[in-house]
């Protein structure tokens, strides 16, 4: 039997729709550019720059919706007790969840994140994506920043960041699909994406 | 801000070559060099009045002395002819030696000027610029068979001030600037370019309107990058193509085999081969060219991090699988 919290507000599902198109196609079209050219070059970097622009301005519409609605508190945490939370989770995907052990951490509506998924939220929303997001701005404007601010070495370490970023991000979104298979089913975290409400175990 | 750079930077390439190939412009000789150049003394004769825009002379006839023009195309500038390739030569080494009396004996007209491969062709000396295939490769460029023999050589490279900035330039910048400006001399100078045709100059930045971050790619390579076909046996390819056979696919230099370890970067690469793990990193040293430039030991790092994680989702779904509860 399962209960039902409606924990996904309409504006926080189109944001995330909205995210998970720009960011597939983002990954595509940068793959493209460093290594196969699967997508014609010059439609790549259009493509590219165009949905880094939408990114965003979808992001500024996520940052400023956690800052005026309820939905920021979920990304509130504290240092202390942080490792041993996080370890208590970790133990619980690695181990507890093959004994069908309950859940450490279950979903509230007051907990919408276990430790694990908040840290990395807050890691990969707080501070990867802005770096992408800045580190690709800059690379929009080659001329104006590199050649008469920081040179080829900057060129190159705002390059580097852009890219591992964008492959860690990547790597994220690859766990973050698989995880939404740990749900009450195989398929309800999905199905929690399209109408708002999370399903518990 | 961006158009007006577009604009500027074109004209700031000309200028700069203005400033290079015109010879003996005013206040350009103010800063002689440190050493004196080989054979300075000897020049002098030829450049007291050859080195400069005005000369002067004594009437013998009249008694007057006279102060008349020299030609842009008989002055030289000693800074840049000292400092160019042939700069230690004497102007007898290729002019005659009647010159030195005024006025300069009429039969000197007929003197037949040097051509490149006069001194350089078959001679071990200059073997490695291979001059007998920059020959077959220029006639067979667009320079060549769409104008008379009096497109030379010379046309891109006086021999008064030519510099060989391909081997010797540490700034590869300097190098692109150098070779650009030789092109721009005409391409975007109508009065020039109007010398060998009567077809209107195509508006270089108009006719490279479809190239992304056009500034930048005029910044970072040559024209010859694009507009040549490239010779395995010499360092700069010299068969300017006609301009529907320019390259315009883009990873023909953004991949991994850039088309510019073979043109602009050759010798930087011949020179010194990868390091530190980055491959081209002769391009990586003075540009940024997306898909050109990676590094070897990130990507492999990266596969091992993505790999390792589709091992841990595919061993975490088995394990879901076998441990799942009998009853559901």
């Amino acid at each position: 039997m399962s209960d039902r919290i409606y924990l996904y507000p309409i504006w926080i599902r189109f944001w995330h729709l909205a995210n998970a198109l720009f960011f597939l196609i983002l990954i595509a079209t940068g793959l493209s550019m460093q290594y196969a050219a699967f997508i014609r070059f010059d439609i790549a970097v259009s493509l590219h720059n165009i949905f880094g622009i939408l990114l965003t301005v979808n992001y500024l519409f996520y940052f400023i919706g956690n800052k005026v609605s309820p939905n920021g508190k979920y990304y509130k945490t504290t240092w202390k007790g942080l490792f041993s939370r996080l370890a208590k989770q970790f133990r619980y995907y690695t181990i507890g969840i093959f004994k069908h052990e309950k859940p450490p951490f279950p979903v509230t509506k007051e907990r919408k994140f276990n430790p694990l998924q908040q840290f990395t939220y807050i890691v990969a929303m707080y501070a990867m994506v802005p770096l992408i997001i800045i580190t690709g701005w800059a690379l929009l404007f080659p001329e104006v920043l590199f050649n008469k601010l920081l040179g080829i070495t900057g060129f190159r370490i705002n390059d580097a960041i852009h890219i591992i970023m964008g492959f860690l991000l990547s790597v994220f979104m690859l766990i973050h699909i698989y995880f939404c298979t740990i749900g009450a089913t195989f398929t309800s975290n999905f199905k929690s994406m399209v109408n708002g409400f999370h399903e518990t175990h | 801000m961006r158009l007006n750079y577009t604009i500027t930077l074109p004209i700031a390439l000309v200028l700069a070559f203005a400033a290079i190939i015109t010879l003996g412009s005013p206040g350009s000789e103010g800063t002689a060099n440190k050493a004196q150049p080989k054979n300075a003394v000897e020049n002098e004769g030829c450049l007291r009045c050859h080195g400069q825009n005005r000369y002067t002379y004594l009437n013998t006839e009249s008694g007057d002395t006279v102060v008349k023009r020299m030609y842009q195309e008989c002055t030289i500038n000693r800074n840049v002819f000292y400092s160019s390739i042939h700069g230690n030569f004497k102007c007898i080494d290729c002019h005659s030696e009647d010159y030195d009396t005024f006025p300069h004996p009429g039969r000197l007209r007929m003197e037949t000027a040097y051509t490149c491969n006069d001194c350089h062709a078959d001679d071990p000396m200059y073997a490695k610029f291979n001059f007998e295939q920059i020959t077959t490769d220029f006639e067979a460029s667009v320079h060549s068979t769409k104008h008379s023999k009096e497109f030379t050589c010379w046309m891109c490279h006086n021999p008064h001030s030519y510099v060989n900035m391909a081997r010797n330039e540490k700034d590869i910048h300097k190098t692109i600037e150098y070779s650009n400006s030789i092109c721009l001399a005409c391409h975007a100078n109508k009065d020039q370019y109007q010398l060998l045709t009567n077809k209107d100059n195509p508006n270089i930045l108009e006719k490279h309107e479809w190239l992304p971050n056009q500034a930048s790619h005029f910044r970072s390579v040559r024209c010859i990058e694009c507009h040549s076909a490239i010779s395995d046996s010499t360092l700069v390819a010299h068969n300017i193509q006609t301009k529907d056979k320019a390259v315009k696919n883009c990873v023909e230099c953004h991949s991994s085999n850039s088309r510019l370890m073979a043109t602009l970067y050759k010798h930087e690469i011949q020179q010194q081969r990868n390091k530190a793990g980055f491959i081209n990193s002769g391009i990586l040293e003075s540009s940024y060219v997306i898909g050109a430039n990676r590094n070897y030991y990130l990507n492999i790092l990266s596969l091992v991090i993505f790999g390792g994680t589709l091992l841990g989702i595919v061993i975490h779904t088995s394990l879901r699988i076998l441990k799942r509860k009998k009853n559901v």
